[in-house]
């Protein structure tokens, strides 16, 4: 589908959805925390997008706007078509709704992504430190992480 | 806070019979961090039921290096001396998806010579990614001979390379704007002795590995990873054909000069292990063929199109980039604030997605075949921790 | 002491004919045990100096040519550092294991840890005992070798299986089991296809079976079934030296290194060293059953042959047909991937026990029936 016409469409379908226009390289749209595991389902399922693969997810530290931007890549193994998702939390009390059902891989980035910046995600079978131990502090890629090991250039 | 963390001290064993007709205790293992079936510093955590498998929980972080950290306060060259370090075995198609969205985000023109020469690299190293991990699931199956006829046919790739870029692993080769420097002069002669050396060796894989009756034995049917499943743990490349999907970004979205070969896209059927196996020895072949096609045409012109001293401040926004590795789809998302290091540097590696899938396929079947399963993933372990 | 230093002469001069009949170091002692005890005790401690020379030459040789085999095979060299062609390699490797630390794991079972790579060796040993070498080299001809050679063969798997057990360790647990299970059934087989031989010869001496080949070995004196039977030993006997494709009780790229996981310096030596001594005996077995032992290759009628053959000494045939066995061995792990448990039992006892059966039924009716190449009367 045409990037137009997908956005369009998806719009339709998911009110939410505002469409982001500035600084991407691809359609993409941004969603209210809220509404993610329904508007997930939706891409995922809907035969005009069929979003069969979650290519990568991954967070943005906007500590100047006080928010973790949340980014998921979506892409249609039937059509061949990308999307990115963007939801923003608030960086006090990081918490979004797991999508792991939805897509399965979403499970371990989400885990990554609760490892190292600390987003806690609700109704995750599994929310676990991934690649850090358990009793590590804090979340390395916060960009206010400090800990006493770090190298960093001033 | 409403949302429960948990710990590996949560993992509990089920009571005795639970998963079996016969009351026999389960019990966990530890596979690695320090295992020779798992190529590095991957610690699998197995539930065992006698030799069966009953659950796979990888442990990760052992390798950590924290490369997106780093990514975050290095330019935006440096970022390639990192993505080496990823998947070592791809570390010039690493280079090369950095290089691809920077250039995209900065607005950076190339030349058709650094193009083809860039796509002749990528395939030489998948020919040299594909010859080690022929070797190594020999060994993992038990047979070491093979393991030691695909470092020799590596070998030669790796001279290749060496007499261009200077290194044998981490290339560091593709950079921004171009390549790091020109290939030699004998380059072309020797990548053409190396198709023709390497032929008759994929036959001699064939004869050696894959007619034999304990390896089919040991991979057909075995570890079956259904179409769906493939795509919803994200697998790529050589997974996720063998499970018959088409994918192959270097067909779907050519990139370098890939729209003007003629190649075929290796698709498994079953999606077990054998299909695994025989989609890297046919994606084998189809590479010799692209080299082949590509190297005898490389067009004249400059090898970097942008002067090194030049910082690359690529404006502000989001851009996502991604090709295929020797392993699948290397995705490289960077966020720039306009400045001339990203704001968050992030790579969406193959290994990471591929693994998971093996908490899954592995279930059920026996140590053995868990050791034979992860190879036909082929997983390299900096590249899933990064 | 004349009988003693004549046949010493005649040992380190070079015998190259059947100076004496066949009769083993034990009995020579136990004749000259009532009028000269001292001789008796020289017998036996010559028996077990050459023994232990035997032992350690075999041992070293058996490792360096499993080197240098599995580095031909492998487009390599194998050692070429230490002597010339890295001959002196195993010399420098086993007194680097000699000076290792020897790690006993905190919470092993410390009795049984170091009991049991000397129940290894010691079952190799003791089968090492009656192999008849050359016709005046046997330490014991024990009556009943074939059950006696299985009979010890056992201990061996009880040293694996103890190794496993007392190292306190899970993959070491696991590869004891898998060796315990897997010797176990493959002796059956192995047995199965020695009582075929022993049906032919009439005897379970090893002695006696040599020479009942004096006429022709009995892989082909009984064609179909000695044919059948020795190819079953041969892969019976691979799986119970744990070798590839069976190697799965070691199984380095599943369990580490199985039982031996937790072994370092003398005491994985001595597991080593028993399995290539016990890849000795088996191919030694092997070629005295089927082959002949030290028997030359005779073709009836043909007079000037057999005097070319005869002139050979019994114990180049012996050597040649054993390292020829041992070759096949080490061809078949440097060339095969390994089974897997389920499909290594499978193997046996789908496979190789039915046909060993069927085999000795079959074996038995030739006999009755007289259907063999029954040796031409001289």
């Amino acid at each position: 589908m045409e990037k137009a016409a997908l956005l369009e469409t998806i719009t339709a379908l998911i009110p939410n959805a505002k469409v982001i226009e500035e600084g991407v390289d691809r359609p993409a749209i941004e969603l209210p925390p809220a509404h993610l595991p329904e508007a997930a389902k939706l891409l995922h399922d809907t035969d005009d997008f069929a979003f069969d693969m979650l290519c990568a997810h991954t967070a943005i530290d906007r500590i100047d706007d006080g928010k973790f931007e949340l980014i998921y890549q979506l892409y249609s193994t039937k059509f061949h078509h990308y999307l990115m998702l963007s939801v923003k939390v608030d960086r006090e009390h990081p918490v979004v709704p797991s999508v792991s059902s939805v897509w399965r891989i979403a499970q371990w980035h989400e885990r990554e992504v609760y490892d190292l910046f600390g987003v806690l995600y609700d109704n995750h079978p599994d929310l676990r430190r991934l690649f850090l131990e358990d009793d590590w502090q804090g979340h390395p890629l916060r960009k206010d992480y400090r800990d006493d090991f770090m190298l960093t250039m001033e | 806070m409403s949302v429960k963390v948990k710990t590996l001290d949560d993992l509990t064993l089920p009571p005795p019979g639970a998963d079996s007709p016969l009351s026999t205790q389960e019990y966990f293992i530890n596979m690695g961090p320090q295992h020779p079936a798992t190529h590095g510093v991957l610690r699998l955590l197995l539930r065992l039921d006698g030799e069966n498998v009953r659950e796979v929980i990888p442990v990760l972080g052992y390798i950590h290096r924290g490369i997106e950290k780093i990514g975050e306060n290095s330019s935006y060259r440096q970022t390639i001396h990192l993505v080496d370090r990823l998947d070592y075995l791809s570390a010039l198609m690493n280079n090369w998806v950095v290089s691809m969205v920077v250039e995209r985000a900065a607005g950076i023109e190339t030349n058709d010579r650094i193009e083809y020469i860039r796509t002749i690299m990528a395939e030489l190293q998948r020919l040299q990614s594909h010859t080690l991990w022929w070797g190594v699931i020999g060994m993992d199956l038990g047979a070491f001979t093979p393991f030691l006829y695909g470092f020799r046919d590596r070998e030669y790739a790796t001279d290749i390379f060496e007499e261009t870029i200077g290194a044998r692993l981490t290339m560091n080769y593709i950079q921004p704007g171009g390549l790091m420097n020109d290939i030699h002069p004998n380059f072309v002669k020797r990548t053409k002795e190396f198709l023709e050396y390497l032929k008759p060796k994929i036959d001699e894989y064939d004869e050696l590995v894959s007619g034999n009756a304990i390896i089919q034995k040991r991979l057909v049917n075995i570890g079956i990873l259904s179409a769906e499943d493939a795509i919803s743990f994200g697998t790529t490349g050589p997974v996720l054909r063998a499970s018959g999907v088409p994918y192959d970004l270097r067909k779907i979205e050519p990139y370098g000069v890939y729209g003007k070969v003629e190649f075929d896209v290796a698709v498994g059927q079953a999606g077990d292990s054998w299909d695994r196996y025989i989609v890297r020895v046919m994606e084998m072949r189809e590479s010799v063929k692209i080299i082949e096609q590509l190297i005898d045409n490389i067009p004249e012109g400059d090898y970097m199109t942008v002067k090194v001293a030049k910082a690359i401040k690529p404006p502000e926004g989001r851009y996502y980039g991604h090709l295929e590795t020797a392993r699948g789809v290397i995705g490289c998302f960077i966020v720039s604030d306009g400045k001339d290091k990203p704001y968050r540097f992030h790579l969406r590696t193959p290994n990471f997605n591929n693994l998971w899938c093996l908490t899954k396929i592995a279930k059920g079947w026996k140590i053995a075949d868990l050791v034979a399963i992860a190879s036909s993933l082929d997983i390299v372990i900096p590249d899933i921790d990064r | 002491m004349t009988a003693f230093s004549s046949f010493l002469f005649n040992y380190l001069n070079g015998v190259t004919a059947n100076v004496y009949e066949p009769v083993s170091v034990a009995t020579r002692a136990a004749e000259v045990w009532a009028h000269e005890p001292w001789l008796a005790i020289g017998w036996l401690a010559l028996g077990m100096a050459v023994m232990l020379g035997f032992l350690v030459v075999i041992g070293m040789g058996l490792i360096y040519g499993e080197r240098k085999i599995a580095g031909h095979f492998q487009c390599r060299l194998g050692p070429m550092r230490v002597g010339w062609h890295g001959l002196l390699q195993v010399i420098a490797d086993t007194l680097k294991l000699l000076v290792k630390e020897d790690v006993v794991p905190a919470k092993a079972d410390k009795v049984l840890h170091v009991l049991a790579p000397v129940l290894a060796i010691m079952a190799t040993l003791l089968a090492l005992a009656i192999v008849p070498a050359t016709p005046w080299f046997q330490l014991i001809d024990v009556n009943i070798g074939v059950i006696y050679v299985t009979a010890v063969g056992s201990i061996g798997v009880l040293g694996v299986l103890i190794g496993g057990w007392s190292s306190n360790n899970k993959w070491s647990l696991l590869g004891a089991m898998r060796a315990g299970a897997q010797i176990i059934s493959y002796e059956v087989s192995a047995t199965l296809a020695l009582l075929i031989i022993v049906l032919f010869a009439g005897s379970l001496q090893l002695s006696t079976i040599v020479e009942s080949q004096a006429d022709g070995w009995w892989i082909w004196r009984s064609h179909l079934a000695g044919i059948v039977a020795f190819f079953t030993f041969l892969i019976a006997s691979t799986a119970e030296l744990n070798r590839t494709p069976f190697d799965l009780p070691e199984g380095e790229s599943e369990l580490t290194a199985g039982f031996h996981t937790e072994y370092s310096g003398m005491r994985f030596a001595f597991f080593f060293l028993a399995e290539f001594i016990n890849m000795f005996v088996a191919s030694a077995i092997a070629a005295t059953l089927f082959l002949g032992g030290w028997m030359p290759f005779q073709i009836a009628g043909l007079d000037g042959f057999n005097a070319v053959m005869q002139a050979i000494p019994p114990g180049v045939w012996f050597a040649v047909k054993t390292g020829g066995l041992i070759f096949l061995l080490m061809w078949f792990r440097w060339t095969f991937p390994r089974l897997r448990i389920d499909q290594l039992m499978g193997l046996e006892w789908k496979f190789l026990l039915p046909v060993g059966f069927v085999n000795l039924l079959f074996a038995a009716v030739l006999i009755l029936m007289g259907w063999y190449f029954a040796p031409i009367p001289a």
